[in-house]
């Protein structure tokens, strides 16, 4: 039996070239579909990332599939066996799977693969903006660093012209200008003038009024201006007409004040003055001002206006220096040649002292025993007129030597103790003669609680009164005058800032001399306490006197820390004369004529007193030996430090060593004593005679546990003192 | 009697001044002479003689040293002065304290021929001091036999 074949049987064999060239498009297509996938697993083998190979497998597959069925196909051209066709038919229904199965995955694929390109898309962009910003960025440091470099440059001087001339040159320099200018305010602040510029030497002396529109606007604001190359203040040089002047930036430049100079605030002040920087870009360039080229300048500006501002501050400062030396050295002339003068002055006064004084004495002297001696009338009267006019003029002379001692500042107060009321009585005996001669009564008024025995300078204290007393006399015609003396104890009529506070040991007293005479105009009440002033008068003027002998009082009062003053109602009314000084009450009941100490030593009875005298000098020692003995001392000598250890014993009370060999061996001696007599409460005093009493010797005694030094050769008087001050006090450090 | 007696004592008031005023004599004396009384009556030319023996003997000491051949001990010589100086200024001799303290000078810079002069000036001086205190106390003596008191000079 014929085998039923599904296959188609060829129609007609005039299809046998058709059925030539399918068998040949199938071949072909097989080898196509084969060597495909091949292609692809070559090229992807050797790219590195493709990450669909699931799909690639299917797809391999797929076409695989489809090239084996066309070739498959070939076999079915001719009769084939079942086995053909069945192999056909598995082929054909496995490639419809994956074929299905890649159309499905495919639908999922694409869309991805579509994004990738989308991304990649996005990516460049995104990189080609980065780029941009990064020439940005790059830019704009470039610009900082010209910043900072311009800055340096211009900060790294404090002179004006060099400031203003780097300024110039470092833009000029960075940006590539063709010009630069500075127009400074004129004096008057109307104008501006060119001060600087870049490319010409010597400009030429030109102003430009400030009040041009376009100059308002560029001072309106901080920042750089784009301006118009044919404005006054741009058109620097003559424009020849084929040049296309390049683009023109206008900025303001604060000129400070010294005094407004703060750091982060500068206040918008309409009476500040700025200069104008003009810059302009090269001529036929076509460039064009960018954003941080103007950022630069607006920068530069500001240094420029700091670094101004410390020019100005350092000049200042320098001309402030200059002037202070020059002054310093007018100063220093000025004073030397005071020195010069009060030397000049004291040197005249320490001759006239003495020159003077000795043929003055001589003069009252030898007039005083003419006095005495047999005269005639007229030749008494002429005595009396010589001697009148010598006391005078020894009166005069004293009186301008103590006024110049009290403003040297040199007098010192002589303090004694005195009794009071007995000054008081003595002066009043003084001016009698003359009161009574004048008609004149004087009261004195001594108050009660009035201490009698005083410690103070008993005769300066006298001048005073003498003097306010005197003048108060010799300044009345009629009427009386009294003098009071009290204590005081509070003050309204002083001055605010002295306080009068009697202490313990001190009281002030206050004496007030009132006259009923002359009077004193209130106006001229100052001026009676200066020198060599007198009132007007001419009775006044032909009582004598220098006019001195208020301001040597006033000194007086002042050194006894007190205060004098007058008080007069007019003239015609009289004047009341007070003044306060400061004395020390004495607690002794009798005069001891011994000053500033207040408790006095009395004299220690030294008799059989124990002293040791140690010198190697054997005149010294018998001199020294000799005073001790005079007052009354028992005094044993030796001459050698070793004697001196082993004859000294507790029964000495006192030592004397002689230390002005050389050598330290002496002050050892000390040592060796002390420790000797450690023990004992009564210690031994030693004190070291000496040739020299400068402070290094004495330190030295001091530290090696001398109780006093005394200068050789010792007197009698100073032995005595020291002795007492020994024995009282246990240590002596006399400065002779 | 008397009027010879004033005369001795203005002659020696006199002769005290002139030592003073030239200089031979110095307050310190004065100190010694109030140091003189009837405890110790010759106080004053005790310590005189004692002084002019010193001085012989420190002269005498600084003569030699100075003669040595080779190097001059300046520390001797120092130290001599620095003893005459002491004398002298305890009796109030003026000259030779003043002579003395150039002499230290002298021998701190080692100054050789400086030293021998000075020595030769020492030398002098305190041999007419010794003639002219001589002299003083002839004149105390003087008056003493011619029966009056020998007067206190007040040098001021």
């Amino acid at each position: 039996m014929m085998e039923v074949c599904n296959c188609i049987e060829p129609q007609w064999p005039a299809d046998e070239l058709l059925m030539k060239y399918q068998y040949i498009s199938d071949f072909f297509i097989a080898v196509a579909y084969f060597s495909i996938p091949l292609e692809l697993i070559y090229f992807v083998k050797k790219s590195a990332v493709f990450p669909y190979r699931w799909v690639l497998v299917q797809f391999g597959a797929f076409i695989v599939l489809c090239g084996a069925t066309h070739l498959i196909n070939l076999w079915t051209f001719t009769t084939h066996s079942r086995t053909v066709a069945l192999v056909m038919t598995t082929a054909k229904v496995l490639t419809a799977v994956v074929s299905c199965a890649t159309a499905l995955m495919l639908v999922h694929i694409i869309p991805d693969l579509l994004s990738v390109k989308t991304r990649e898309l996005f990516l460049k962009n995104k990189a080609a903006e980065l780029d941009r910003e990064m020439g940005l960025i790059r830019t704009q440091e470039e610009t900082g660093r010209h910043v900072r470099m311009l800055t340096h440059e211009i900060r790294s001087t404090l002179d004006r012209h060099t400031i203003l001339k780097t300024t110039l040159v470092e833009l000029g320099r960075t940006l590539a200008l063709e010009e630069c200018a500075l127009w400074m305010p004129t004096r008057t602040g109307l104008e501006l003038q060119l001060s600087y510029t870049l490319r010409q030497q010597h400009p030429v002396e030109y102003t430009v009024p400030i009040q041009l529109p376009v100059i308002n606007q560029v001072f309106g604001t901080s920042r750089a201006v784009k301006i118009s190359p044919n404005s006054p203040v741009a058109r620097l040089r003559p424009v020849s007409g084929k040049y296309l002047l390049g683009e023109v930036v206008a900025v303001r430049v604060p000129l400070l004040h010294l005094s407004n100079f703060q750091i982060n605030d500068w206040p918008e002040l309409s009476t500040k003055r700025y200069a104008l920087m003009v810059l302009m870009l090269p001529s036929d360039s076509a460039r064009q001002w960018h954003v941080h080229e103007l950022e630069l300048v607006e920068v530069v500006a500001d240094q420029v206006a700091v670094a101004l501002s410390h020019a100005a501050i350092l000049e200042e400062s320098m001309r402030a220096r200059d002037l202070l030396m020059e002054q310093n050295v007018a100063l220093d002339i000025a004073r030397r040649e005071a020195e010069t003068a009060i030397r000049a002055r004291n040197d005249f006064l320490a001759v006239m002292n003495h020159e003077m004084r000795t043929p003055m004495h001589a003069i009252i002297a030898l007039s005083s025993l003419l006095q005495e001696t047999e005269l005639t009338p007229e030749q008494r009267l002429m005595v009396e007129t010589v001697l009148k006019s010598s006391s005078l003029l020894a009166t005069l002379m004293n009186d301008v030597l103590d006024l110049s001692r009290l403003e040297d500042g040199s007098l010192q107060l002589e303090l004694g103790t005195f009794n009071l009321h007995t000054l008081f009585r003595e002066v009043l005996n003084l001016i009698k003669p003359i009161a009574v001669i004048k008609k004149l009564p004087i009261t004195l008024n001594l108050a009660p609680d009035l201490p009698e025995f005083v410690v103070g300078d008993e005769k300066r204290l006298m001048q005073i009164i003498l003097n306010i007393v005197g003048n108060a006399v010799k300044f009345s015609k009629q009427g009386s005058i009294s003098v009071t003396a009290l204590v005081t104890k509070s003050d309204n009529r002083a001055p605010p800032d002295f306080f009068v506070v009697p202490t313990g040991s001190h009281f002030y007293l206050r004496v007030k001399v009132k006259d009923l005479g002359a009077g004193i105009n209130p106006q001229d009440i100052p001026k009676l306490f200066t020198k060599f002033a007198q009132t007007q008068s001419l009775a006044t003027r032909s009582s004598g006197g220098s006019g001195l002998g208020l301001a040597i009082s006033k000194r007086f009062v002042n050194l006894m820390e007190g205060n004098i003053w007058i008080e007069s109602e007019g003239v015609g009314k009289g004047c009341t004369a007070i003044f306060d000084v400061k004395l020390g009450i004495s607690n002794e009941s009798k005069q001891s004529g011994i000053p500033k100490v207040p408790a006095n030593p009395q004299h220690v009875n030294f008799a059989g007193l124990k002293v040791l005298v140690m010198d190697e000098n054997g005149v010294s020692r018998m001199v020294t030996k000799g005073l001790l003995v005079h007052l009354g001392c028992e005094v044993t000598t030796v001459s050698s430090n070793e004697e001196c250890l082993r004859v000294v014993s507790h029964e000495h009370r006192v030592v004397f060593m002689d230390v002005c060999t050389p050598g330290a061996e002496n002050y050892q001696i000390a040592l060796r004593i002390h420790e000797k007599f450690t023990k004992r409460h009564q210690m031994t005093l030693l004190a070291a005679l000496t040739g020299n009493t400068d402070k290094p010797t004495k330190e030295k005694c001091m530290s090696f546990g001398l109780d006093g030094v005394l200068l050789k050769p010792v007197s009698l008087d100073n032995m005595r003192n020291v002795l007492s001050d020994l024995l009282e006090h246990r240590v002596l450090y006399e400065a002779m | 009697m008397d009027a010879h007696v004033a005369q001795l004592q203005m002659q020696y008031r006199n002769y005290i001044l002139s030592l003073y005023q030239q200089g031979f004599l110095d307050d310190q004396f004065t100190e010694l002479k109030s140091l003189q009384d009837d405890g110790s009556p010759d106080f004053v030319a005790e310590v005189l003689s004692l002084f002019f023996d010193d001085c012989v003997k420190l002269v005498g000491n600084m003569a030699r040293a100075l003669d040595q051949t080779g190097t001059v001990d300046f520390c001797q010589v120092g130290a001599n002065v620095h003893q005459l100086k002491g004398s002298s200024s305890s009796v109030g001799a003026k000259r030779v304290k003043g002579l003395c303290i150039n002499f230290k000078e002298l021998c701190e810079a080692k100054n050789y021929e400086g030293c021998v002069r000075c020595l030769q000036q020492v030398d002098i001086e305190y041999k007419t001091l010794k003639a002219k205190l001589q002299d003083m106390f002839n004149l105390e003596k003087q008056i003493v036999q011619a029966g009056g008191i020998v007067p206190q000079v007040d040098i001021n």
